[in-house]
């Protein structure tokens, strides 16, 4: 009877607000008050190490948690413009509570550079639901192995730290592979924890010192190969690559669970580029680009997307650009960013593109 | 090209009327320069911009929630017409500045999740996505274009003297103030194009789900003012129901008026498919520009109107955000006039008032009426013959 209450004042409040969500009311009095939306307040901020910045959110009440190793979607204003990254929360599982993630900065990073130098307590940032595969089973294996390198060490603490809060009883080996000391997030914890935490055992690797260290067996081989171990594992391509190679010759590749992250590395684009393949993901079907617009080369291919105007102004074929890069033909603008809406009319492909279409 | 030998608008003996003709390479050019204004503006979006948009929203909350508030007192009758007026005015807002220009497209950069074309709807009867098919698409790809641009006349009205008069338009006038009233309903059934339908030039079943999607919306935003809000007043539904009808009504008449005065003042052209058929971006901006007529004024009437007051700078950039049109007037109008082409402009009484006696003349059949556009236009559709 209750709920039924609380569902009709629902919807008489919704349609109070007609046609307009709720929040777009609320936010004006509070970001923070919502009704449907998902947002997360700065509590604080912390630079651990000089690439890179941890952020202390305090989430909305819609939020749900998440699972050690999964990621989550950040939104976040840089001159007016709302850019979305997906982050690893580093702290331990939980349905509630705080969320902690750690950024690394990069060369010409936008967002990363934006929330190292620009984010202040208190400023509210947009969370989706969290996502992803990698994560601990819910039945946790007796032996754990966590491999990471740079950035990746945020959803294998979270495991680490998952495991401490659970006085998980069997034994778990911490690899971390970082450019030098300065440059380990969390450094005085993990030392903290090796020191004192029965079972848990920490190794961190250099290398960029005069003897640097990059992934050997030897660093993992006496407790990745011991009976039911389980290996998680979060980098950069090399030292996944390097990682895959022992597990496969060491015969345990059904124990190797990974996450990639990939920076992305600014590519330059020729504008003229009409080599490639246009995917239109939503039909599956793909054609070898030919350098005009996508309308037309979807109309070739035998889709029929909606349009109107076909110059650009009236915006009835914006789609997804899932991945790659395109033009635009008005301006020569070329855009790379994925998961953006793009004209079709007026937008070409430069090299390989998938649009949701 | 230089541009030292552009034509001067020259009187012609026989008559007001004054004619201008440009060279393609002249109108090319001139679309060029348009171009460029355009990037320059783009290139300058950000925060300032974002900015402005939220902070009319934000006014605009403020005023519905002080309408709404004042209808709880209508034994005070100057606090409920306060109450009219805010509510009013936060319509206005809703439908000119924030929900015209969101649905165009023109706050897509900032990747907001509701403040987008693709998720916006406003609050009038109409949905959004049936307006941005017959506005964004219909009337700004092909304005003016007799036959194409059903905003010429709205199907009822006669606007052009090209448009075959028979003895129906003799309640031109009477049509033209029902239109007013009754405004947010005739937005919501323009995408029908209901004379179609009488015509036979459009089955019932085609329109099915545009019928289907006008009774989703209209529902919802009759039950929010004319039940649910007069029922949260409890004792005083009544006066609430009429406050929020009024209030309704007043957004009406000043949207019909505005937009009327965006195409139909002395001077706006009109256009053949023909004369418009595979016509270049430059052509296609001279096109907006001698079809579309601005008002001038007040920086809050600009806002109120939003912004379709630079109704010129508005069709050569319907995706631009238009806190952007003031600006960007100063050199269209320059622009126009080093290429001697016309700019529409004046006061809210003076193209009210032309349209007005625009609407009455034309329920005359043109013998007993004289023609009064007093700028022809000529500019040369093909690239001549052996041109570089």
């Amino acid at each position: 009877m209750a709920n039924r209450i609380a569902t009709l004042v629902g919807s008489l409040v919704e349609a109070t607000a007609t046609p307009y969500p709720v929040d777009r009311y609320l936010e004006f009095i509070d970001p923070m008050l919502t009704w449907r939306d998902t947002r997360a307040k700065v509590l604080e901020v912390r630079r651990q190490t000089d690439r890179s910045v941890t952020l202390t959110l305090q989430p909305t009440r819609q939020w749900k948690g998440h699972r050690a190793g999964q990621y989550v979607e950040v939104g976040v204003v840089i001159d007016g413009v709302r850019h979305r990254r997906f982050f690893s929360p580093a702290n331990a599982e939980s349905n509630r509570g705080e969320l902690e993630i750690t950024v690394a900065v990069h060369d010409g990073g936008l967002v990363s550079n934006h929330l190292r130098e620009q984010v202040r307590p208190g400023e509210v940032l947009t969370l989706d639901s969290t996502g992803g595969e990698f994560s601990l089973p819910q039945e946790r294996p007796e032996r754990v192995v966590l491999v990471s390198g740079g950035s990746g060490i945020t959803p294998v603490l979270s495991m680490l730290r998952t495991l401490i809060s659970e006085g998980h009883r069997g034994p778990v080996t911490f690899v971390h592979y970082a450019r030098t000391p300065d440059d380990v997030p969390y450094s005085v914890e993990l030392d903290a924890i090796d020191r004192t935490v029965d079972g848990v055992d920490v190794r961190l690797h250099y290398t960029r010192t005069d003897a640097p260290e990059h992934f050997s067996a030897a660093h993992i081989a006496d407790v990745a190969e011991a009976d039911g171990a389980q290996v998680y594992m979060c980098g950069p391509a090399a030292l996944m690559d390097a990682v895959r190679e022992y597990t496969d010759g060491a015969g345990i590749a059904d124990r190797l669970h990974t996450e990639a992250f990939t920076l992305a590395a600014p590519i330059e684009i020729d504008p003229d580029d009409v080599t490639g393949e246009i995917t239109f993901s939503g039909s599956d079907v793909t054609a070898e680009n030919d350098g005009r617009t996508i309308l037309e080369q979807a109309e070739d291919a035998g889709l029929n997307p909606e349009y109107g105007c076909r110059m650009g102004i009236c915006f009835s074929c914006t789609k997804v650009r899932k991945a790659g890069s395109t033009r635009n033909v008005l301006t020569g603008d070329i855009e790379s960013e994925p998961d953006q809406h793009v004209q079709i009319c007026v937008t070409a492909p430069c090299g390989d593109v998938e649009i949701d279409a | 090209m230089t541009l030292t030998h552009l034509p001067q608008p020259t009187k012609n003996t026989d008559s007001d009327t004054a004619e201008v003709s440009l060279s393609y390479e002249q109108v090319e050019a001139l679309g060029r320069e348009l171009d460029e204004l355009r990037a320059r503006v783009v290139a300058d979006l950000g925060e300032r911009d974002r900015e402005y948009i939220y902070s009319i929203i934000s006014v605009q909350r403020k005023l519905e929630f002080a309408g709404r508030a004042a209808m709880y007192v209508p034994f005070l009758p100057p606090v409920w017409l306060a109450g009219v007026g805010s509510l009013a005015l936060s319509k206005i807002l809703d439908n000119m500045e924030i929900g015209h220009n969101v649905m165009h497209g023109q706050y897509d950069w900032m990747r907001e999740d509701t403040y987008n074309s693709r998720e916006f709807d406003w609050d009038t009867v109409c949905p959004g996505d049936q307006w941005k098919h017959s506005h964004n698409y219909m009337h700004h790809t092909y304005t003016n274009i007799l036959g194409e641009d059903r905003d010429v006349g709205y199907g009822i009205l006669r606007m052009d003297r090209d448009q075959k008069w028979n003895p129906y338009y003799l309640g031109n006038l009477a049509y033209a103030t029902a239109l007013m009233v009754f405004f947010e309903w005739g937005v919501m059934l323009h995408d029908l194009e209901a004379e179609n339908i009488v015509q036979g030039k459009r089955k019932w079943t085609d329109v099915k789900g545009l019928l289907k999607g006008m009774w989703n919306k209209a529902s919802k935003q009759v039950a929010k003012d004319y039940i649910i809000y007069p029922a949260l007043t409890g004792p005083f539904f009544a006066s609430t129901l009429v406050g929020n009808a009024s209030a309704n009504i007043v957004r009406n008449l000043w949207t019909y008026s505005i937009i009327f005065c965006g195409h139909f003042p002395t001077g706006a052209q009109t256009f053949t498919s023909e004369e418009c058929a595979d016509e270049t971006k430059g052509q296609w901006y001279v096109r907006q520009m001698l079809g579309s007529a601005n008002i001038t004024g007040s920086r809050l009437f600009h806002i109120l109107s939003g912004n379709l007051s630079h109704q010129i700078e508005h069709h050569l950039y319907p995706d631009v955000p238009a806190n952007r049109y003031p600006e960007m007037a100063a050199e269209v109008r320059e622009i126009c006039e080093r290429y001697g082409l016309p700019y529409n402009t004046g006061g809210l009484s003076q193209q009210l008032g032309s349209t007005w006696k625009k609407i009455a003349k034309l329920s005359l059949p043109n013998f007993m009426t004289k023609d009064d556009n007093n700028v022809v236009v000529n500019i040369e559709r093909e690239k001549a013959a052996g041109a570089a």
